[in-house]
């Protein structure tokens, strides 16, 4: 780094020479001579990121302005196929959604749904990780492919799976514990953990597969310290390989979060769309319900832009609170 | 921070200069051209072959009757029809001119600019004289008339016959016998309900509160107020509610039910009565319970009279965007016409929609007698609002049976915030 250092030094030295009013050009043109190796990049690295940013553009800004648009506009069936014209609404959408009280609840359920959900898959999918090292090939590889073969199920067939299980009439469970014909989704914390259940079964090899290839690539003498210094295999997670898993861990805790905070299949097929009474709402069976079933496009735009800003938040939250206990990710 | 400044200066752009979101030019497209293709749009059924027969010999005919045309019919499936047609609206190139439709999504097309004004055609279309005037409901919207019925769906009373026998009970004459039949049939087999009802099966709870002489709403053509909180409405959603419980259906299994749930609990002989469909009769007879059941129109509050069904079923109509407008209404008339309707009651058990041609039905198959019955003492129809389709989709009904039935809200407090809901609807909706 010193000689690069060291060059960029006339360059920056020649900055107080050029008039006050026009610093830009002066470095830009000295470090573009030299490749842009400098200390601020000019335009050159734009260039060479232009074709992902066009396609992240395409894929992304475009789609997400369009949501933000028609978030402002009465904007139904009928507008789209011109029957009537588009009205400008401001924020009337917004305001809509905010001044539903129901929103309010379903928010708050989808909120401590989804943080139940990310604590159980991780819980679960860590424990399997942990375990898969300590066994040997053979249960490790049943363990990996029962795990593999959740992740693989479509999320409607495993809800109608786990619904047959936990059925009052012919479901094995209920015969198992010898509950009668007692019904799992009637009440709503029931039908909630029942939901729950199913979410982390289908999300935790992720978790697992991940996390398990993250601890293969801790060093062994890290490892054999700790047994060396009698840590017990909780304390070795807790201060060994926790750390040392950071980012990986926080990359599967954000996606676990976004997941589950979006989570539809497993509530609409389990619940039968929101539950008796709609106890079981969370946040996208309710907008699509309220909004996209009965083509309410405005309203569900509003309704998918407050989400993503929920969802932001929470992440960039989660990376602060990551930077300032001093970790790089 | 660099990146973000242009790409804001971009959005504010993009905004301050265009824009609102994209709509399509659906308007009528003025032509009538008396040559080309006309395309159909029909539903894809369960076992569709005898239909596509009956539509060939029309579409047959009507090309005799117009040299140089052309018809091409496409059978869309059911469940994927609201995207098909939303579709159809906003691209008017890819449309067909003439289409099959739920008889409830008529408003809501209607007010998409979908469909086309064909009132006076209607007036002018001899046969239309006899539709039952539930059926010609279903097609008008303003009071103007978008379509022809297709066929209509309504449902009646199911009970098993052995089991009546055995327990020497006879077929309720009242609302109110029929919940006391329901519970002595519970009570003496406690592994059947006696009625299979369900927290989400609105159209089997409608009959109750129509029976009792409430409505789901009042007024029409396009400003309609709720009724559901009215004294009559209460009174039918108490006593369709006061059917869930441990004497008859307990509410943990049968408050999630909806109508095929409770067809499907009869066909399996898990239910000793059943409100079904005239369109449920091959699935019931095809079930464990085949040959021992029979079916009576559901009765009303007073002894001797029948509760008002729910008219369900199809129109079919002529698009807006349509370059064809003689040839399409033509095609329309002879798709829904009696002869066609009397075919397609043959050959697909389709209840048609001429109270003459029904009649003539009835005394070929004797099971749709209750059902024809039924529609013969007045069935009703769900407000002609684009509200009406928010409201569906909403569950605002089955979420008010269902509060009750849990025990979470009273009658009338639950029927209460059903009507705001509704209300706010009707508001937004216009």
């Amino acid at each position: 780094m010193t000689p690069v250092t060291e060059a960029a030094e006339p360059g920056a030295a020649a900055v107080p020479g050029v008039p006050a009013h026009a610093p830009a050009p002066a470095p830009r043109t000295g470090r573009a001579g030299r490749g842009g190796v400098g200390r601020a990049p000019g335009w050159t690295p734009w260039l060479y990121l232009a074709p992902a940013l066009a396609v992240l553009g395409a894929l992304l800004v475009y789609p997400v302005y369009q949501l933000g648009l028609i978030s402002f506009f009465r904007y139904t069936q009928a507008q789209v196929s011109g029957g009537e014209p588009t009205v400008f609404r401001g924020f009337g959408n917004y305001a809509d959604v905010f001044s539903d009280g129901q929103f309010w609840q379903v928010l708050l359920a989808t909120v401590l749904f989804a943080a139940a959900c990310v604590l159980g898959t991780l819980a679960v999918g860590c424990a399997l990780a942990v375990l898969l090292t300590r066994v040997r090939a053979v249960p490790r590889l049943a363990l990996m492919l029962a795990a593999l073969g959740a992740w693989a199920t479509p999320a409607v067939t495993g809800s109608t799976v786990w619904l047959f299980l936990f059925d009052p009439d012919f479901g094995p469970v209920n015969r198992l514990l010898g509950l009668g014909d007692h019904s799992w989704t009637y009440g709503r914390y029931s039908a909630f953990l029942l939901v729950l259940l199913e979410v982390v079964w289908s999300s935790f090899p992720f978790v697992m597969v991940t996390v398990y290839a993250g601890i293969r690539a801790v060093p062994a003498e890290v490892l054999e310290a700790a047994a060396l210094d009698g840590a017990s295999q909780w304390r070795t997670w807790r201060s060994v390989l926790a750390p040392m898993l950071r980012p990986i861990l926080t990359v599967v805790t954000i996606q676990s979060v976004i997941w589950d905070f979006k989570v539809f299949t497993q509530i609409y097929v389990m619940t039968n769309g929101g539950g008796i009474a709609g106890q079981n709402m969370v946040l996208n069976v309710y907008a699509y319900q309220q909004a996209f079933a009965s083509s309410e496009y405005g309203l569900g735009s509003a309704i998918g832009v407050i989400m993503l800003l929920l969802l932001l938040a929470v992440t960039l939250l989660y990376l602060r609170l990551l930077r300032r206990q001093g970790e790089e990710l | 921070m660099k990146p973000y400044v242009p790409l804001a200066a971009l959005l504010t752009l993009a905004v301050a200069t265009a824009c609102a979101p994209q709509s399509s030019s659906n308007s009528a497209s003025g032509k009538d051209e008396k040559s080309g293709t006309v395309r159909v749009w029909l539903f894809q059924e369960v076992g569709n072959a005898p239909k596509q027969k009956v539509v060939d010999a029309v579409v047959a005919d009507f090309r005799k009757a117009h040299a140089g045309t052309k018809v091409s019919v496409e059978y869309i499936p059911v469940e994927t029809r609201a995207q098909r047609v939303k579709a159809a609206f906003n691209d008017p190139a890819s449309a067909p001119d003439i289409m099959e439709f739920g008889n409830t999504d008529t408003a809501g097309y209607v007010h998409d600019g979908g469909l086309l004004d064909i009132t006076k055609e209607f007036a002018a279309w001899n046969e239309a004289k006899s539709t039952d005037p539930t059926a010609r409901q279903s097609v008008t919207v303003d009071g103007k008339v978008y379509g022809a019925p297709y066929y209509v769906g309504v449902r009646a009373l199911y009970y098993r016959t052995d089991v009546f026998k055995e327990l020497g009970l006879k077929p309720p004459a009242t609302l109110a016998e029929l919940a006391t039949t329901a519970r002595a049939i519970h009570a003496a087999r406690p592994g059947m309900y006696g009625l299979a009802v369900g927290g989400a099966y609105t159209y089997g709870a409608m009959p109750f509160i129509w029976a009792n002489g409430g409505d789901l709403a009042t007024g029409k053509d396009g400003s309609y107020a709720s009724a559901i909180d009215s004294a009559a409405a209460r009174k039918g959603i108490k006593e369709y509610t006061s059917l869930f419980g441990a004497a008859n259906c307990p509410a943990a299994k049968c408050a999630g039910m909806g109508g095929n749930d409770t067809v499907t609990a009869f066909a399996g002989g898990k239910a000793g009565m059943a409100i079904g469909g005239d369109f449920s009769h091959a699935a019931v007879e095809a079930g464990s319970v085949g040959g021992k059941y029979a079916v009576v129109p559901l009765p009303g509050v007073e002894k001797g009279t029948i509760a008002p069904a729910f008219a369900g079923g199809n129109n079919i109509g002529v698009l807006k965007s349509t370059r064809h407008r003689t040839l399409a209404v033509d095609l329309m008339e002879r798709l829904a016409g009696k002869k066609t309707q009397a075919e397609l009651f043959d050959a697909m058990g389709f209840l048609p929609t001429f109270t003459d041609v029904r009649d003539q039905a009835a005394t070929r198959q004797p099971f749709v007698k209750p059902f024809v019955a039924t529609l013969a003492a007045g069935a009703k129809f769900v407000p002609a609002s684009p509200a009406w389709s928010q409201i569906d989709s909403s569950l605002v009904l089955p979420t008010m049976f269902q509060e009750i039935v849990s025990g979470k809200k009273s009658v009338d407090a639950a029927s209460q915030s059903a009507a705001t809901r509704m209300n706010d609807a009707f508001g937004s909706a216009g």
